[in-house]
């Protein structure tokens, strides 16, 4: 397998005076399912372009293991691209479709049906080899551009929003085909998407892009649980934020006044700081208890494995708190006045300049 | 191979469309920009005055002759233009509303009328009503006068019967876009049937209307033979083309100073209408999604009857022309007329005398052809996808013979390649020239429709999997739009095979078309020979429209 690592260094990517990709550095590593991750207009497609080659790159460059790609043509990048609409050639059957850049690469013709029938059966649907994509339905055509990318065994897989197109049920099971498939081949993979979910269940490690710059890359559980700034502990997942004034000259020992002061936590900090901040808590990380920030109950729902609360705080914020229907009893009733607790070693802290306090 | 490993040239990469642009570029120079540039200059020479001189358009603005021919011209053309927009919306509301008789018989007999070259329309109608036409013979017989076809109000009947279908064609279309819920809510505000017509529905179609109504105006204004036979030099009925046709041939030598300022003339009328038309529908265009297509109205019986009859009459008042010439074309005439009885001499005397003129009628436009449909493909892709300030230069270049009429276009190529040293009026090249630059218009028209559907991460797709983008192009883009380029090019095939106002101009001894033929034929009186020539024209007419029809399923229009 010729699977090669990627570094990008100070990529930038202009259209005008706009400015999509503002200097990435990044260094995805060989046989790895990284994701770019962000909300539209982040520049995310924009650099997986870039690494494809149907964007120029304007600064900076990109390396495919030792070779600099900056001025090698798309054709010649010897990347494998699956599109957001799939770009499956209407006019050739599937197996012709997944022979293309076989044929293109000048692969020996018994090679080619070998490899076709293989890459087929991987993505289960050798018995659609001769069928038209116009007799194809969303999923099955997911799979022939999937076949199609990977069975040139290109240096880089790279998927564009792979499975925006799809409904929500076939999207749960096209991502476990997707993230098997990469195990097995081990290619180095740049996945594109939007969705945080996607991007948490199929990556091994996730860059949260925003505004065009990376705002934090980590593993999937490295950026759910450890949200390096406010946007990102917001764009993953749910997070609740609560404003506080943080006292925290000793780091070992420093306060979080909420609520004007009628709350006080103590928590650890990473270095010492003094001002106004932000706690940010995902809903599993708050909890009922008997003392803490006093709130009243706007609106309970019954999830089945759990129950999810609004509750409003004393101040007038209103959070998000979940309970598993395993650990409680019984669901508070709307309107009950309750005290809302969290553990301050698990929930993150920020500075007013939303600058990561806690460890 | 082109693309990528090209030498940078200052900014610039070298590739494929690099080259591609610049190629097109320079052929768009040379065949439009320097022909109609030098029109222009030509317009302000003048045998009778030094240099620089606007003494062709003071006399064309001072002499009755040329004055009255501007009017001819608006005459005919505007009362065209409103007698076939009373026929044409009628008739589209007919068609798309009611369940009237022999729907897609009439439908295929309305774009014949269209596809049937002009001038052998009016040549059949000659026949018919001219002053030694059956018709007219027949009615002199038992005593009943019947009204002169030569003149304005001939031009007028032929142009009508053969351009209503331009107005039918748009409204149609409209009409059955329209979301049958606007009409309902006309309905439902308590509007009379007649009432909601005139306030929603022909408003709502109105941009369409108009649009139909430029392309019969254009095409009207454009039209030499008809003008020029049915005319019969009448004074009245000398119309613009006509005159720059008749000054051209008596400029000798090339000099076509006149002719070049009546051109110019013409064209600052086409682009006047196509300009009003801009600012009329600039202000009125309604997005129409049809979630719901208007219903067909189901009538039975006398009124069935009532609403097919129309429909029938002008489907085939229109269609006569062609069944009368084919029919002529196998009675047995001498020079004196035609005699009567059945004989294939005509045809036998066409092809010992003028099989040169069919070779060449058929050679020229599959050429002509070929270069459109590549060209077609290469320009429309450049318009598309690679936008930008020489994509914006050429969509205006390519778009530009749209307002040029054939006889306009002839004097163009005349007065740019008729000189010493570039002399190539009379030559099978410039002849090919003429037909590509009027017809390329069209089929990049419906190339870019086409690539505006298309995403463009299939050809990306190929790109990724290693084939450069020029290979890409042939081998994925140009492929995915050959069936609608190629059912184009269909259309514009029976216009060339057809044409006659710019080669009439640009032919040589041997480079004379059937088109030509019949001009000359009928000019001398040989009716019969006429009439074999033009069946020929005819048929291969109605076959090419039979293919299509059968192969573009609907999904190139005509108009």
């Amino acid at each position: 397998m010729s699977s090669h690592n990627v570094v990008i260094e100070k990529a930038v990517k202009r259209y005008g005076d706009f400015v999509a990709v503002r200097g990435i550095d990044l260094e995805i590593r060989q046989g790895e399912f990284f994701t770019l991750l962000g909300p539209s207009g982040c520049g995310k497609t924009t650099l997986l372009r870039m690494i494809a080659g149907f964007n120029s790159i304007d600064e900076g460059a990109i390396y495919f293991g030792d070779q600099k790609i900056n001025g090698v043509p798309a054709h010649r990048r010897d990347t494998g691209m699956v599109f957001q609409n799939y770009a499956i050639f209407p006019h050739l059957t599937v197996a012709e479709n997944v022979a293309y850049g076989l044929k293109a690469k000048k692969v020996p013709r018994d090679e080619v049906k070998r490899r076709v029938k293989e890459a087929l059966t991987l993505v289960q649907i050798a018995n659609l080899a001769d069928r038209r994509p116009n007799q194809l339905s969303g999923g099955q055509q997911q799979r022939v551009a999937l076949a199609r990318a990977f069975v040139i065994e290109p240096r880089v897989l790279l998927m564009d929003e792979p499975l925006s197109n799809l409904d929500a049920k076939l999207r749960v099971q096209m991502r476990t085909v997707i993230k098997k498939l990469q195990r097995r081949l081990g290619i180095t993979t740049i996945y594109v998407t939007h969705d945080q979910e996607e991007a948490l269940a199929i990556s091994d490690r996730i860059a949260v892009m925003k505004d065009g710059i990376i705002m934090q890359v980590g593993t999937p559980d490295e950026v759910y649980k450890k949200p390096n700034n406010p946007f990102v502990a917001g764009f993953i997942g749910i997070s609740n934020f609560i404003d506080c004034r943080v006292e925290g000259e000793d780091t070992g020992d420093a306060r979080l006044l909420i609520d004007g002061g009628e709350t006080v936590v103590r928590a650890k900090l990473c270095k010492p700081y003094c001002g106004l901040g932000r706690i940010s808590a995902r809903p599993e990380q708050l909890r009922f208890a008997d003392g803490g920030i006093r709130g009243t109950i706007e609106l309970s729902t019954f999830l089945g494995d759990f129950i999810e609360y609004e509750v409003k705080l004393h101040d007038g914020q209103i959070v998000q708190l979940n309970e598993y229907t395993k650990d409680v009893s019984d669901i508070k009733p709307d309107g009950k006045e309750v005290f809302v607790n969290f553990d301050p070693l698990r929930i993150s802290i920020y500075s007013g300049e939303s600058e990561v306090l806690s460890c | 191979m082109l693309g990528g490993r090209l030498p940078r040239l200052t900014g610039f990469r070298v590739d494929f469309w690099f080259l591609m642009k610049l190629l097109i570029l320079a052929a768009m120079g040379l065949f439009l920009v320097y022909p109609f540039s030098t029109l222009i200059t030509r317009s302000f020479f003048s045998t009778k005055a030094e240099g620089l001189t606007l003494y062709n358009y003071a006399r064309f603005f001072s002499r009755p002759y040329y004055v009255n021919s501007l009017k001819s011209t608006a005459y005919v053309t505007f009362l065209s233009t409103a007698t076939c927009t009373l026929i044409g919306v009628p008739l589209a509301y007919l068609m798309t509303r009611y369940n009237i008789w022999g729907k897609k018989i009439f439908y295929v007999f309305i774009i014949m009328a269209l596809m049937s070259p002009p001038f052998i329309g009016a040549y059949s109608w000659i026949l018919l009503f001219g002053n030694a036409g059956f018709v007219t013979k027949l009615f002199h017989s038992i005593g009943i006068y019947v009204p002169s076809i030569y003149g304005r109000a001939g031009i007028i009947l032929v142009f009508t019967f053969h351009l209503y279908p331009y107005i039918y064609l748009y409204v149609s279309g409209a009409m059955g876009s329209i979301d049958s819920s606007l009409e309902e809510a006309g309905e439902n505000l308590g509007a009379s049937k007649l009432r909601r017509v005139f306030t929603v529905t022909l408003p709502v179609v109105l941009p369409s209307i108009l649009a139909g109504m430029v392309m019969v105006f254009m095409t009207s204004l454009a039209d030499f033979g008809t003008p020029m036979l049915i005319g019969q030099g009448k004074p009245d009925a000398v119309t613009l083309p006509v005159l720059v046709y008749n000054e051209y041939m008596s400029e000798l030598g090339g000099n076509a100073n006149m002719a070049s300022t009546l051109s110019v003339v013409i064209v600052a009328c086409s682009l006047a209408i196509l300009f009003v038309q801009k600012f009329l529908v600039a202000r009125r265009n309604y997005i129409m999604t049809a979630m719901r297509p208007p219903e067909v109205v189901v009538l039975r019986g006398f009124k069935r009857l009532l609403a097919t009859l129309p429909v029938a009459i002008v489907a085939l008042i229109g269609l006569l022309p062609q069944l009368t010439v084919v029919a002529m074309s196998f009675i047995r005439a001498d020079f004196t007329g035609f005699l009567g009885g059945f004989t294939l001499d005509n045809y036998k005397s066409i092809m010992n005398r003028l099989s040169l003129n069919i070779t060449n009628t058929y050679l020229f436009s599959i050429i002509a052809i070929a270069f459109i449909v590549v060209l077609g493909m290469l320009i429309s892709y450049i318009l598309v996808r690679k936008r930008g300030k020489v994509a914006g230069l050429m969509d205006l270049l390519v778009m530009f013979p749209y307002v040029i009429p054939g006889s306009v276009l002839g004097i163009c190529l005349i007065v740019a390649f008729n000189r010493p040293g570039l002399r190539l009026v009379g030559t099978a090249a410039i002849m090919i020239v003429s037909y590509v630059v009027r017809k390329l218009p069209y089929t990049v028209r419906s190339g870019s429709a086409f690539l505006y559907q298309t995403d463009p991460s299939i050809e990306e797709a190929s790109i990724n999997l290693g084939v450069s983008p020029m290979k890409t192009f042939f081998t994925v883009m140009a492929r995915l739009m050959l069936p609608g380029i190629l059912s184009g090019a269909i259309l514009s095939w029976i216009t060339c095979i057809n044409e006659l106002s710019s080669s009439i101009m640009l032919y040589g001894g041997s480079t004379s078309t059937i088109a030509v033929a019949i001009y000359q034929d009928v000019m001398r009186m040989n009716d019969a020979t006429a009439a074999a020539l033009a069946s020929i024209l005819t048929l291969s007419t109605i076959l090419s429209l039979a293919i299509f029809l059968k192969t573009s399923k609907g999904r190139v229009s005509i108009v």
